[in-house]
Parts: C-alpha cells; structure tokens; sequence
C-alpha cells in the first residue's frame, strides 16, 4: 500500500521505511516555532523540565507578531523573555520588531521551512506552511519545549483527506472562498486529528499565496495538517528566497485515504461565514445589507500582498462609508514595503483606511482594533468565535479582500458589483 | 494529581464546539499565572463560572471541546479555576494534547456527554476506564489513552516526562 504526504514525510522523519494512519512514531522536527504569545510560557516549561540548552538554536524560530508593538507592560515583558532567551541560546532565526510578520506568512516567506520537512509551531494555524509541501502542525507551549529540548516529538499519524480542486475561479472569488467552502461542507470538526492534501488542476494553477491562504483554515475544521505537494510553482517560490529545493516529496498514486473531495471552483460564488462558528458558510450575496462597524483586512490568512492589492483595486478611488472604520494590516514588513511602493498603501489611506504595522493585532481582538459592546465586524481573518475580536456582544463575519473592501465602502455586506 | 485514583465532582454543563476564546479570552491569556488565568477561565461562556465551581468538579462537553487557537493557557485556566477533569463528546486535536501534557484529566465519551445533567454528582474511575453518574446510577466507559499518552499521564504530564529522559541522558 502506498502512502499520502503526510505519511510519507511522517515516516521519514521516524526512519521508518513506511508507516500507515494511527501509528504512534517519534519524530525528529526539522523546525520549531514560538511567538511572543506562546514562547514565554514554553521558556518556563522548559527550565522547569530541567533543560539548559535547547536541542539545536538552528532549528528554532521566534517571532515577534501577536502584539506588535508591545501594547502594554505585560507584552512588553513577554516579548523581553523571548528576546532575552534568543539571545542566550544562540538563536539564529529570531525576528525583531520592525524585520518581521505575521508568522505563517513570514516562515513562507523567508524559506525557513521546507518541502519534505517537518515544521512544529506553539501556534494553531501552523498548519499554513504545509502550502509548500513539508508536515506542519501546531501545538502546545509545554509540546513546544519538550521539542526544544529533544529534538522530537510523537505523532498519531493522520488519516487524509484528498481534496481534488478543478476549473477556473470567477472574478472577486478566490482560495479563501474555497476554504471557507470546505469549512462550511466539512463542518468544523470535519478533519479532526486527520490531514488535509489538496491537488488537482485548480490547485497546480495556484500561486503559492492563495495556496497558504487554503492551508491556513485547514484548523478550522480541526486538521492536524494542510498540505500541498512541492511542485514548479513552488520550486520557483523558494528560488525567489536563494533557497534551491527540488520537486516533491508526492503521495503515491495508490495512497489510502480516508475519503476524496471533488470541488469545481467555476460554480463558487463569494463565501461569507457567521458568527459564531467558521462553518456558518454561505453565499455571501445572502448577507447583503447587514450592517458593519469595522472591516478589517489583514491577518495570516489574508495580510498578502495579493490580498492588499485586491482590496485596493476595488477602493481605488472610492471611499470607506461613513460610520465605519476600515483597518488594513499587512502580514509582513517586506509585504507592507511592497505596498507601500506599489502605491497600494497610498489607495487605501486614500480611500480611508487605517494601515497599521505588521501584527496579528486585531484578529485575535489583541490591540489594533479590538470590538467594542454590539460592534459587528466584517474580516478577512480565520475565527469568528464568540469574543474573537473584542467584547463577548460583537460579531465577526468572515470573507475574502474583495468582499471586505466592497463592504467597507457600502457600510453594508457586499459584493463589487454592489458598488455604485 | 495521582493519575490512577478515583475522583469525583459535581457536573457543570456545556454544549458543542467550546473553544479556547471561550474557555479564556485573549484578554487574559498574558500570563502564566494558574490562579490568574483561573479566575477567568470559562469567561467566555459564564463570567461567574470560576467563582462558582468548586474544586474538583466536571465540565462536561459535547464535541470537538477546546477547538480554535493552540493556547495552552486553555486546560492551565481550568485547572487553575479547580476543575477535576473535562468529559467530552470529543476533543479538539491541540486542546487534547495540551491538557495531558499539563495533568489535566479528559475523558472521551459520547454518551456521557448526552446522559449527564448540570448539578450531577459524577466519579471518574480512570484505572478502569470509567465515569459514573452518581446521581442517576447510570455508568459510561471512556476510550483508554493511547500508549505514548498513558506514558505521559503517568509521568503526572509531559513535564515530568521529559525530566525523566533528560535525566537519563545525562547520568551523573
Ligand atoms: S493573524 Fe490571527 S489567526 Fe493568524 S497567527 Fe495571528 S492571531 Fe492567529
């Protein structure tokens, strides 16, 4: 019997020549990543473990994005200890304030993991990085010390789920539709403890971007892992980061899943989700005329550059409604110089939006935006939990650029073509 | 908290899809802090919950409990607030491993999770993978920890386990 992607990368890293769903294997991890948020509390855990030197400093990555800049006393002394800790462990690959980003999209965008690895982060949506071919997952502060201080870690091996995409996207709708798609079909415990592989024509006609942005949600339903094989568009990808990777690892062709999907993205029309799950997906013309406080565009699912620039096609000389604030956060530095020189940074102030700096700021009701009492959001974000991004009363509706951008220029729920 | 011995608690109710913003908000996850986050764990769902529980009394779930975000501060505010141990339907994948690898009891059962009521008197006998409901008579078998799982539990978390190995690595 042949083996999916996640198996395949599973059992190397085991040594292990082949391995199927639910076995148990011990790891090594290629990678491992923490944030301001969660690396405090894994830096306790491993002192208390009795640990003085991490396994190996290059495998490690800290990044500074959840509360950037620090918001307040507590986060500013969050982020000293993982600074301090950096620093004491001889760690390489640690992103300063003003040289980061949001940290799914800055590890894509650095190279720092790659196809056939495995890349283990305090932080859910981990699971973006499989866009470019390695095992990425996301757990837990004490997980995370315990991989800092052996080098490893054990793993249930998923089942999978074969999603095969084909035709061509319509204008206005994109791969965050096809998620939200999904979500919404799966439910969100549809793929709990089990990986996700997307293939098919319409994911091979992908850029990378939209590939992390498919992979990024793979959470909401409860994945262990999303995953895309190494393939041209992502051997140029690295080659754009000086990093040479070659095509591959793939399934093999008599892999066993769990179950196969069949989306044709030619019939998919905008999505938007409710609150206050993520599954609460349907067409977004259904939502017409609901009124918005705040749309927020940015976070590690929608802050690319792509993204920046869909929104700001569809402001271009409009502006933002009256009685509602539009914030745009781009997910990285080199994303925000991007469009700061593009003239996509200018279009938005332009229209009206606040531009902050790099940060997952407001999506996670952090700093930056966060909700007050009744406020009802539209987001390019992930979550739309109770609470998610401010008080208990506010309410998060999720869509894609497009969709956020027409929206905070109606002061409604709405499309492109909606606009006068 | 010995992993093998029985222990019971009053049941406190909650529904499907409980996740970590409700089990504790954003807000107040810039901590460490176990009776810190204690106080508010649940907030999202009852901001009275920790003041009104008592020490070692169950939260009993429907399914995919501690799903969204990886913050392990999740099943660290329910121990700090003094909950005994989580009984759900099932569990979302990172809140899962999180809570045993911080000493916090989960059990999955389906149909406990449907034939307990809030206020119900309920003993957990992990040793044979038991819950029974005090109150209604009524006894309901959880799935055992796999292998690698029951080595952690054992341990007292992951903590402890990995202090273990360590220091087997390193003899003195
Ligand atoms: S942008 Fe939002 S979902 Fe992404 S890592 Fe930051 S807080 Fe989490």
């Amino acid at each position: 019997m042949g083996m999916t992607l996640a198996e395949k990368i599973l059992a190397r890293h085991a040594d292990r020549p082949a391995t199927a769903a639910g076995d148990l294997l011990h790891c090594r991890v290629d990678r491992i990543m923490a944030t301001d948020i969660t690396a405090p509390m894994s830096i306790e855990v491993f002192r208390r473990m009795g640990a003085e030197r991490v396994h190996d400093p290059d495998a490690c990555i800290l990044i500074n994005d959840h509360f950037v800049p620090a918001k307040d006393i507590r986060s500013a002394d969050f982020a000293r200890a993982m600074r301090e800790f950096a620093a004491e462990q001889g760690i390489r690959d640690y992103f300063e304030v003003g040289r980061s980003g949001i940290c799914h999209t800055l590890i894509p965008e650095r190279g720092l993991v790659g196809p056939g690895e495995i890349l283990v982060g305090a932080d859910s949506h981990t699971c973006t990085a499989g866009a470019l071919g390695c095992f990425a997952t996301g757990v837990g502060s004490t997980d995370l010390a315990a991989a800092w201080a052996l080098g490893e870690m054990w793993f249930r091996v998923p089942g999978t789920i074969r999603v095969e995409v084909e035709g061509e996207f319509r204008p206005h709708v994109t791969s965050k539709d096809l998620i939200m798609h999904l979500v919404g079909r799966l439910g969100v415990e549809g793929a709990r403890y089990r990986a996700i592989e997307f293939g098919g024509p319409a994911v091979a006609a992908m850029p990378v971007h939209a590939r992390l942005t498919l992979c990024n949600m793979t959470i909401e339903m409860g994945a262990k892992a999303g995953m895309v094989p190494c393939d041209a568009a992502t051997v140029e990808h690295f080659s754009g980061r000086d990093r040479a990777v070659a095509e591959g690892p793939f399934p093999d062709h008599d892999a066993a899943y769990d179950e196969t999907l069949r989306i044709d993205v030619s019939l998919l029309e905008p999505q938007v989700a409710e609150p206050f799950l993520p599954s609460n997906v349907r067409g977004a013309g259904e939502f017409r005329g609901v009124k918005v406080d705040q749309v927020f565009i940015g976070s590690c699912t929608n802050g690319h550059y792509e993204d920046l620039a869909q929104a700001a096609a569809v402001l271009k000389g409009r502006t933002v409604a009256p009685g509602v604030r539009l914030i745009v956060t781009p997910a990285t530095q080199e994303i925000y110089l991007r469009a700061v020189r593009s003239g996509v940074v200018a279009d938005l102030v332009e229209a009206g939006a606040a531009v902050t700096t790099p940060t997952c700021g407001a999506c996670l009701g952090g700093h930056n935006g966060v909700l007050g009492r009744d406020e009802v959001a539209l987001t390019t974000t992930n979550r739309n939990f109770r609470g998610r991004m401010g008080d208990t009363s506010s309410r998060v509706y999720l869509a894609n650029p497009a969709v956020a951008a027409a929206t905070a220029a109606l002061g409604h729920i709405g499309l492109p073509e909606d606009l006068p | 908290m010995s992993a093998h011995a029985p222990f019971e608690g009053r049941v406190w109710l909650f529904g499907d899809h409980v996740d970590t913003d409700v089990i504790i908000p954003v807000r107040y996850c810039v901590t460490a802090d176990r009776d810190e986050l204690g106080r508010h764990a649940m907030a999202g769902a009852d901001p009275d919950f920790a003041g009104r529980i008592a020490r070692g009394d169950f939260i009993v779930a429907g399914s995919n409990f501690g799903c969204g975000s990886s913050r392990e501060v999740a099943p660290v505010a329910l121990l700090g607030a003094g909950v005994g141990a989580v009984v759900a339907a099932s569990f979302g994948r990172i809140f899962y491993r999180n809570a045993i690898n911080v000493g916090l009891p989960i059990f999955e059962s389906p149909e406990a999770a449907v034939a307990c009521s809030q206020g119900d008197l309920v003993r957990a006998v992990p040793e044979e993978g038991l819950l029974q409901n005090l109150t209604s008579g009524r006894a309901f078998a959880f799935a055992p920890y796999p292998q690698q799982v029951a080595r952690i539990v054992a341990a007292g978390g992951l903590e402890n386990y990995v202090r273990e190995r360590l220091s087997k690595r390193r003899p003195r």
